[in-house]
């Protein structure tokens, strides 16, 4: 199922994300997405996130898929070159994969293998651009495809906290230009924000899912702030996560921050997006808590 | 050894925009340049009157030695709607700096040959990739002043301005966008996709 068609429907759409693990055993991920996940539109599964080398993201897509879930291929122009990264396309379709999301991905000094080459041959514009063109039946080379082509909702990201918020604005146009139909967001702390980068977002008229993360701790907070591009939790949330030491291990004042974000920007927005980064099992308790 | 070869003629045809004023740097003999060619078609631009003046000088990399150069150019300057520059990537983007609010173009691609590469001051730096994007980009080479070489736009890794890369070098893009704002050519931002060409067979460019 594509995403795309439930936006078209009205539908206030949930997706929740998980990363593959550093190996080759996948039971755990698929029990834990088949037990606290499938309540939800969609997965996305992350590739090589952090640009740390896992399992493959295409292979854990189609397990999860076999398992019932509806997956979101992700996709980073990182380590694939143009044939790669096309070839992967085809065979993502042929495994009835409908839904990716185009990143350009991080940098390669920024995981667990800084001496790799970076590749980053197209960015997560012009592989948008690309995938419009396999759905036409031609690749980047100019070169027909054999048979019937591949048909995707094709996904973006979005910063909409970020301090150069406007060239971000601009990037999303170019982005929608290049043939996105749907936006996930980085994580949201300051709502308002959100709301201002909305009200300049919606002029092109694509869906938007609102990033979020759940502040696990006062600790991982103030790493966000010292060290993720896009993020900023506020003062007063980081005193919230300090205050009962003991609810914020259990971790209910995470689900409570990140349940009022949600409720918050509801309005402004076309449904949200969860990076539980291995609180999966929380994220039934988080969308009861938000009301969805 | 680098060698500047000529965009095509609708090309720079389509960057002069009202008159301008053009700058030929054949200073260094590193570059090959296509003074034959550059001359004929400046020649045309003039017949069209097109063009306020020309200056035919070297190492306009060095930003003294350039603005020592120009200086008996001013009005020409100021009465010019762009600056075309034939030059090195370099070239370009000195003049691009110094002339913050003026559309500066390049009129070249600088293509990379094995040997010396020369000697330029270290603020700005060409890759000598063989498609110039400058005249996209506000005279910041996307290329050089972005950790990923992004030709499309900023990516979600910038922080308080910089790189998450390396935190002492600013966000090309955010320099892109800053300074396509202030000259008034935010619309570049809307530009259609560009996917970089790899090939260095002419047969294939």
């Amino acid at each position: 199922m594509k995403i795309t068609e439930l936006f078209k429907q009205g539908e206030f759409v949930v997706s929740a994300e998980v990363g593959p693990p550093k190996g080759i055993n996948v039971d755990h991920l698929v029990e834990e997405a088949k037990t606290y996940l499938s309540g939800i539109t969609a997965v996305n599964v992350t590739d090589n996130q952090s640009s740390v080398m896992r399992l493959g993201s295409l292979a854990t897509c189609k397990v999860l898929k076999d398992a019932g879930l509806t997956p979101i291929y992700q996709l980073t122009c990182r380590d694939r070159n143009r044939i790669a990264l096309q070839s992967d396309l085809l065979s993502a379709a042929m495994l009835g994969i409908e839904n990716v999301l185009c990143l350009t991905g991080d940098h390669t000094k920024m995981g667990d293998h800084p001496q790799a080459k970076p590749v980053f041959d197209l960015d997560s514009v012009s592989l948008l651009h690309t995938i419009k063109l396999l759905e036409e039946g031609v690749d980047l080379g100019g070169n027909k495809l054999v048979g019937e082509p591949p048909k995707f909702a094709k996904g973006a990201v979005v910063s909409p906290c970020s301090d150069s918020v406007d060239a971000q604005l601009a990037k999303m146009e170019r982005k929608v230009a290049a043939g996105a139909e749907y936006f996930q967001t980085q994580a949201v702390y300051e709502p308002e924000k959100f709301i201002q980068f909305m009200e300049k977002a919606k002029q092109f008229g694509v869906p938007v899912q609102l990033g979020i993360v759940i502040p696990k701790s006062a600790g991982m907070a103030k790493f966000m702030n010292d060290n993720v591009a896009g993020i900023h939790v506020p003062d007063e949330m980081l005193a919230e996560l300090r205050a009962d030491k003991e609810k914020t291990k259990a971790g209910i004042t995470g689900i409570e921050i990140a349940a009022r974000i949600i409720k918050e920007c509801k309005p402004y927005c076309q449904g949200v997006h969860i990076m539980a980064l291995g609180w999966e099992s929380k994220v039934p308790a988080l969308l009861e808590l938000a009301g969805l | 050894m680098l060698i500047t070869q000529l965009k095509s003629k609708e090309t720079i045809v389509s960057l002069v925009s009202g008159k301008a004023f053009i700058i030929n740097c054949q200073g260094c003999k590193e570059v090959s340049f296509p003074e034959k060619e550059a001359g004929e078609l400046q020649k045309e631009l003039v017949a069209d009157g097109k063009v306020t003046g020309i200056i035919t000088t070297d190492y306009i990399c060095n930003p003294k030695n350039m603005m020592l150069r120009l200086q008996p150019y001013m009005a020409e300057i100021d009465a010019a709607d762009t600056i075309l520059v034939f030059s090195c990537g370099v070239g370009v983007q000195t003049v691009a700096e110094y002339f913050e609010d003026k559309k500066v173009c390049a009129a070249c691609d600088t293509i990379e040959l094995p040997g010396y590469q020369g000697v330029t001051p270290l603020q700005h730096d060409c890759d000598q990739c063989g498609e110039c994007y400058l005249n996209l980009t506000g005279g910041i080479c996307p290329i050089t002043a972005c950790s990923k070489s992004l030709v499309n736009g900023q990516c979600g890794g910038s922080k308080n301005g910089k790189c998450e890369v390396d935190p002492n070098m600013e966000c090309g893009w955010e320099r892109i966008y800053r300074r396509l704002e202030k000259l008034g050519r935010l619309d570049l931002m809307k530009c259609p996709t560009q996917v970089r060409n790899y090939a260095t067979d002419d047969e294939v460019k």
